[in-house]
């Protein structure tokens, strides 16, 4: 402060400022709920409108769809990990001066993504059979959302290896690492934090993704949305259902990340 | 390398080749070369930044090295452990001999003969460069306990020796962000000296320093040299060089322009390039 005075209550005109952009604030938050409220509830009110939605079938049926909520989890978790691995894997190699590797890795991200998820789904479920591999269905699901993330966090992880200071590698070198030690116990583990936020990003898009493989009969949510809703032409009243829980499971998440990226932003640890 | 001229190794400036030789002079402290810097050469691209550097430093010597930013100074500290490949001519730390071999991709019986130099070179930097992701005893603990297959036991109570000796002991558990420069710096050369090199080198170990936090790292760099620690410090320090080097060498344009004790060199210069370099360093 510029004010010689020992006071430290702010002159009256900056408390007045401060107060008012305090109130701007409130009534933009105010209005921000507002809308949302306003549209959810006109959404659902033309919904019911129609006199087509049949509450009691949801009450009925709910449990049974969002019990695939569990199902979808489990997967994303598992294929998530599968997938970071694949990734740290992937970017190394695709950073080494070994051609073949190089090749490998290159090829891997080329094809992954040059290629639709719902094609992978299919050829690892159905086509690999032909091949004499026959995979149950979650474990198809699982192999097909680690491979193709797998790929995209390849680059994730290339990024994040890259934006490890040069000098904690010639630091780790100077005290005698070997090439693998340094970036086992230097460089990855920073570039896993680098890259965090990024990764949760990812499992959220998975979440979403991992709709797909409904299609090959994993009894996720949509799937479970999908068999209860033809069973009795409820269609438009599980598919709500299965919407409503993803939407919430990605809100969920999202506040998870938003707070690890805070903690993150805030130190080095 | 492409692009870059064969560098010649007939003519050299006979500077660069003045050894240091006054056996008889040699305080009784000194003892036998333990590093040998034989020839070196040094392009990035077509800019030869090192044009044919011999130097030779003696067990419980500290030498300290001097010149513009640009003679070159940094390259060869950084040569010496290989975190820069030399272009032409040979690095000898404690019996491990290393040629220069930029042509060829290293096989592995070179990459683990550099290492054996790196082992015995222990290297500071002037951002420090500790791992941030680990407390200060396991920056410490982490080389000895991987590399030299040190019990975990053992490592602790050598980095807690080395982390007194800094005047850091209390910081052991505390995070490097937690940390000023100053005691960052200490606590880099406390894990150098966890891994018990026969060498340390030092580059510009204080120029990312605050002024008032230079004081702290000199010290306990003074206490080391007095103590006998082999040493090679490319600093901008002069009295620092004054106080704690055995000899002090002067580069530019990536040669060693002249070299002794530090009354001769700094206070009596016989060439006039260090003249002009010092008086450059007095006007400021």
């Amino acid at each position: 402060m510029t004010t010689p005075s020992a006071t430290i209550q702010p002159p009256p005109l900056l408390a007045e400022i401060i107060e008012s952009q305090r109130q701007r604030r409130r009534w933009f938050r105010g209005q921000f709920a507002l809308v949302w409220v306003a549209l959810v509830g006109a959404l659902l009110a033309a919904l019911w409108a129609t006199d087509n939605i049949d509450t009691e079938w949801m009450v009925t049926w709910a449990p049974f769809i969002v019990g695939g909520a569990g199902t979808t989890i489990l997967v994303c978790v598992i294929s998530i990990v599968l997938a970071t691995l694949l990734a740290i894997f992937g970017a190394i190699a695709r950073m080494s001066s070994n051609a073949i590797l190089f090749a490998i890795s290159s090829l891997y991200v080329s094809l992954v993504r040059g290629t639709p998820l719902l094609v992978q789904i299919y050829f690892i479920f159905f086509a690999l059979p032909q091949m004499g591999i026959r995979l149950d269905a979650v474990p198809a699901g699982i192999l097909a959302l680690s491979f193709n993330y797998g790929a995209y966090m390849t680059e994730i992880f290339r990024a994040g290896i890259q934006a490890v200071p040069g000098g904690q590698r010639e630091a780790a070198q100077a005290l005698g690492m070997p090439e693998a030690l340094v970036m086992r116990r230097v460089v990855l583990p920073q570039a896993v934090r680098i890259v965090i936020p990024a990764i949760g990003n990812d499992f959220i898009a998975m979440i979403k993704d991992s709709a797909l493989i409904s299609t090959i009969a994993v009894q996720e949510l949509l799937w479970r949305a999908q068999r209860a809703g033809t069973r009795d032409f409820k269609t438009l009243q599980a598919l709500l259902i299965a919407a409503a829980v993803y939407w919430l499971l990605t809100i969920i998440f999202s506040y998870f990340q938003d707070r690890l990226e805070q903690r993150m932003a805030r130190g080095d640890r | 390398m492409t692009g870059a001229e064969p560098p010649d190794h007939g003519v050299r400036p006979a500077s660069a080749t003045s050894g240091y030789q006054p056996e008889s002079s040699l305080p009784s402290h000194i003892g036998e070369p333990i590093v040998k810097v034989e020839g070196i050469h040094k392009y990035f691209g077509d800019n030869h930044v090192l044009r044919g550097v011999d130097l030779e430093v003696r067990q419980r010597e500290a030498v300290m090295v001097i010149g513009r930013s640009g003679s070159g100074k940094t390259t060869l500290l950084r040569c010496i452990n290989f975190l820069e490949e030399p272009t032409v001519g040979a690095i000898e730390v404690d019996e491990v001999r290393v040629e220069a071999d930029p042509l060829h991709a290293r096989d592995r019986r070179h990459r683990e003969q550099i290492r054996q130099i790196r082992l015995r070179a222990g290297m500071l930097f002037q951002e420090f460069n500790l791992f941030p992701h680990m407390d200060v005893l396991a920056n410490c603990i982490e080389a000895p306990t991987r590399v030299l297959g040190h019990s975990r036991e053992h490592a602790i109570e050598r980095a807690e020796y080395y982390l007194e000796v800094v005047g850091l002991a209390e910081k052991r558990d505390e995070y490097p962000s937690r940390l000023s420069g100053g005691q960052k710096q200490r606590v880099a050369i406390a894990r150098a000296l966890s891994m018990e090199p026969k060498v340390l080198l030092f580059d510009e170990p204080t120029s990312a320093l605050d002024p008032e936090l230079i004081g702290e790292v000199l010290g306990v760099m003074e206490d080391l040299a007095h103590s006998g620690t082999t040493m090679i410090v490319v600093t901008h320090e002069m009295h620092f060089a004054q106080e704690a080097a055995d000899r002090v060498v002067f580069m530019e344009d990536g040669v060693v322009i002249e070299q002794g004790p530090p009354e001769q060199v700094l206070n009596d210069p016989r060439h006039e390039e260090t003249t002009h370099f010092l008086r450059r360093f007095l006007d400021r």
